[in-house]
């Protein structure tokens, strides 16, 4: 297969490819070199369920009869730059430019399988899979030209895809010439020797996002881009609330417009049209009756209503004898912090296309899963995984929101019934109230600290969410930590579609532990680096706090709050360890936060591209300003309030602080995520901060003026 | 009502007839087949469907076609010339100023847009003049930098 075919098969004009498997995919790709390759255990990945789907092997590359290097991975490129740091590893351990390598993701025809783009799992999980796959090829070329120029192995070396002998550099031989006419598969039993971070190129160098061009210029294409012939537009009905039931659809207005057509299956009811904005604009000729269930808490009393009527707690992690902690201590600070709903909100809405052809399904999605989407879609319609190929064009942002695919389950149920390809882009108002919202929830902590200051209990409850972010890493020695799932009468907690938001549970997690931490230290009449010092015996976690103090430049106040408006905040997430340090100013009479400085010290391990990490982190930061300050979903019952940006309010360019990064050097250990730490401290250093600055402690997030000034 | 409407889109006249109180941007995508132009709100509350009309930047999705009769409409498709990046893209690609890339075409023109007005900006300028254009992953900090490094070559260029 040549570059043109590999992008109509792209595309999805050539069909040849639904009937592929595996075995017959690696048959038809034509001359060249690729290795199938699986490093570890397929557990290890972050890849639970799957179960037949997981196949024995989760990386492959092509070295094509061109010599170009082709990487396949289920992984897809949500804007956080994985299609240049993935190149970046293979052209590494390759020896070629990067203008040599192509990156094919996300596409279920083409791939293979992978559990989903989420949990900053693409660096350290999937690219040392691929960097071994890469050194496995270059052994394989390295094999092939020792026999074309008759020269040990050892004797040869490797520049821009040349290898080359090392004693007499004109006898030489390149990728292209050593695949061409090849067709040689390699399937790896053990792992291949990578490189040292001495021998890099290109990994650890900043290097700029290799869509870029595409993406400044509107070549770039998303889901909703994607155009086929006789293609129609579907605009969806959404009920008035979750849980609602349509008692009554009268569409006869819309049923005597040409042009139109009126879809229902069960719940859904979507009107389909050649242009998107006319099918929107007929939706309001639609007359619809619901059945809309009794609210039983709002945004104010979702928190209140959960832990009043918490069933029974799971303990979590405990350590000692919490009772005995609180009798050590001097002092017992016992508060609840509250945390909102919040949204996604990608720029570009849910967006899928459905076509069938014959027993044939392809779905072009904006999703971080195509393969659960596949399964989704196989048990929906009860169709085989060898009929059904998703596609994943750029995906304009995820943040966890696009592992659920409500869209392109509703999309095939209108294909289907209508018998045509066609598009469906969730209107604003749709996102909002179909998302996925990073759940309310609410912590309760009760904690003692003795004369010396070194915290001897800590009482944790969770009402809400999931303990990520929980673990504890301050010294104490009488701990209990306890999540309630459940409530009470045996009814779920959540009304409103709930799931992934950045760094689940942790920002909320974070913000409670690290507002709690400060009070503690004002309370013990300590700084609060020293008094996280003085409870932190954590090496790597003791490394950052005193580099980004450095860096900021923090010195203990004479008294606290010390109105220079400081905070601190620390925590771990995917395992890596994250301080922020952050200087703001209150406008007493508005309410409102201005945040002028973040530092941010994080330790990633291994760093592969400098240039994304920096744009992880300053994109972690300015979107946590947005769950710290403003963000959060109003709502009534199963009623979502806020269905349009004009309300619910995320960062813009005025909030933007000077953000400053430091990395621990650490490029000898394993590489960590860097997509999600940064943003769990948000809540918890700017709390404290405000705290600092005015004297003022908020339990709640978002700190909302009008919170701002009740707490003043 | 269907009527016919004429403009000049990327150096190009069109003309086509339709409803006039269609919204430019789904004309231009469904139409007009220029995909460049995204959907962000459909309220004019995001930028990211911002489009240039008369050099003005203008959002498309609460802009009827009608209005952009006999004037001269410019998409991201038509900013690059003979496939030379203009300085704006070109700064934003330097400057890694984007992530998912959705509201890029909508920041782009918007960022030239206010540069045609006021050439030499101050750091305080561009923020007011992007405050509205919105950004979810966070890129905000790099656009300024870019469209400050812009406005330098812009300049240089005159």
């Amino acid at each position: 297969m040549n570059e043109d075919e590999l992008q109509v098969a792209e595309r999805g004009c050539d069909d040849s490819f639904y009937s592929l498997n595996r075995r017959k995919f690696l048959q038809g790709i034509g001359g060249g070199i690729i290795i199938f390759f699986t490093v570890g255990d397929p557990m290890a990945q972050g890849q639970s369920g799957g179960g037949k789907e997981r196949p024995d092997f989760n990386a492959y590359l092509r070295i094509g009869e061109d010599g170009r290097v082709t990487g396949f991975t289920g992984k897809v490129e949500l804007g956080q730059g994985p299609i240049t740091s993935l190149a970046q590893s293979l052209a590494d351990e390759l020896d070629v430019s990067l203008e040599s390598v192509d990156m094919i993701m996300g596409d279920t025809a083409l791939c293979p399988y992978d559990a989903g783009t989420w949990g900053s799992q693409t660096t350290p999980r999937f690219g040392p899979v691929l960097r071994a796959a890469g050194a496995e090829a270059r052994a394989v070329l390295i094999g092939l030209a020792a026999v074309r120029l008759k020269v040990p192995k050892e004797q040869l070396g490797v520049k821009d895809g040349v290898v080359f002998d090392r004693t007499r550099r004109e006898r030489k031989v390149t990728y292209a010439e050593l695949a061409k006419g090849k067709k040689i598969e390699r399937r790896l039993e053990q792992e291949p020797q990578v490189k040292g971070v001495s021998e890099f190129n290109f990994i650890g160098k900043p290097l700029n996002r290799s869509d870029a061009r595409e993406k400044v210029t509107g070549k770039a294409k998303y889901t909703g881009d994607i155009r086929i012939p006789g293609m129609v537009y579907a605009k969806v009905l959404r009920p008035p609330a979750h849980g609602a039931k349509l008692k009554s659809l009268d569409s006869s207005a819309v049923d005597e417009m040409e042009g139109f057509q009126v879809v229902r299956d069960g719940e859904l009811v979507a009107i389909l049209h050649k242009n998107p904005d006319e099918a929107e604009k007929a939706l309001a000729k639609l007359k619809a009756d619901y059945d809309v269930p009794e609210a039983r808490f709002n945004d104010k009393t979702v928190f209140d209503y959960f832990i009043n009527n918490a069933g029974k707690g799971r303990v979590i992690e405990s350590g000692g004898d919490i009772e005995t902690g609180h009798k050590l201590a001097k002092d017992v600070v016992e508060e609840t912090y509250l945390n909102g709903y919040v949204a996604h909100s990608p720029m570009e809405t849910h967006t899928a296309l459905a076509h069938f052809e014959g027993d044939k399904l392809t779905v072009w999605a904006s999703t971080q899963t195509p393969f659960g989407l596949r399964r989704d879609l196989t048990r929906e319609l009860g169709m085989s995984d060898e009929n059904v190929r998703v596609i994943v064009p750029f995906v304009g942002g995820g943040f966890g929101g696009k592992i659920s695919n409500g869209q392109a389950m509703q999309v095939v149920k209108l294909a289907k019934i209508a018998k045509k390809p066609v598009q469906l882009a969730w209107s604003r108002a749709d996102e909002f109230f179909y998302d996925t919202f990073r759940p309310a929830a609410a912590v309760k902590i009760k904690s003692g600290f003795d004369d010396s200051g070194k915290i001897v209990s800590w009482d944790y409850a969770i009402h809400g969410m999931g303990g990520r972010g929980s673990k504890l890493f301050y010294d104490i020695p009488h701990n209990r930590t306890t999540q309630y799932r459940d409530l009470r009468n045996g009814e779920k907690q959540h009304l409103l579609g709930t799931g992934a938001w950045r760094a689940p549970d942790n920002n909320t997690n974070s913000f409670a532990r690290e507002s709690h931490i400060d009070i503690m230290a004002a309370r013990a009449k300590m700084d609060p680096l020293e008094f996280r010092l003085k409870n932190i015996s954590d090496e790597a976690l003791r490394r950052v706090l005193k580099a980004g103090a450095d860096k900021f430049g923090w010195t203990p106040a004479k008294k606290a709050p010390s109105g220079r408006g400081f905070g601190i905040a620390c925590g771990y997430d995917v395992g890596v360890p994250v301080v922020l340090f952050a200087e703001v100013k209150v406008d007493e009479r508005t309410g409102s936060i201005q945040v002028k400085r973040v530092v941010c010290a994080q330790d990633i391990g291994l760093v592969i591209n400098p240039e994304g990490v920096a744009l992880q982190t300053e994109g972690c930061i300015t979107m946590g300003m947005g769950y710290a300050l403003t963000e959060e979903v109003h709502f009534e019952g199963g009623t979502v309030r806020d269905l349009s940006l004009g309300t619910y309010e995320l960062p813009r360019f005025s909030w933007v602080p000077e953000i400053e990064m430091v990395l621990i050097d650490s490029n000898d250990s394993p590489s960590k995520g860097a997509g999600e730490p940064a943003i769990i401290c948000m809540g918890g250093v700017l709390a404290n901060a405000v705290y600092d600055a005015t004297g003022a402690r908020l339990f709640q997030i978002p700190m909302t003026p009008e919170r701002v000034k009740q707490a003043l | 009502m269907n009527e016919t409407i004429s403009f000049k889109l990327n150096e190009k006249p069109v003309s086509l007839t339709t409803d006039g109180e269609r919204p430019l941007l789904w004309v231009l995508r469904t139409d007009l087949g220029l995909t460049g132009t995204k959907y962000g709100c459909g309220k004019g509350l995001c930028g990211v469907c911002t489009v240039m009309i008369d050099d003005m930047a203008v959002r498309s999705c609460i802009i009827p076609v009608r209005s952009v009769k006999d004037k001269t409409v410019l998409t991201i498709e038509g900013l690059a010339k003979n496939g030379k990046l203009h300085p704006v893209q070109e700064a934003f690609v330097k400057h890694d100023a984007l992530q998912c890339g959705f509201c890029t075409p909508g920041m782009i023109l918007n960022a030239y847009s206010f540069l045609l007005k006021n050439p030499q900006p101050t750091r305080k300028d561009i923020v007011e003049g992007m405050e509205y254009n919105l950004c979810r992953c966070g890129a905000h900090i790099r656009i300024i930098r870019a469209i400050e490094s812009a406005a330098q070559e812009m300049k240089g260029a005159r």
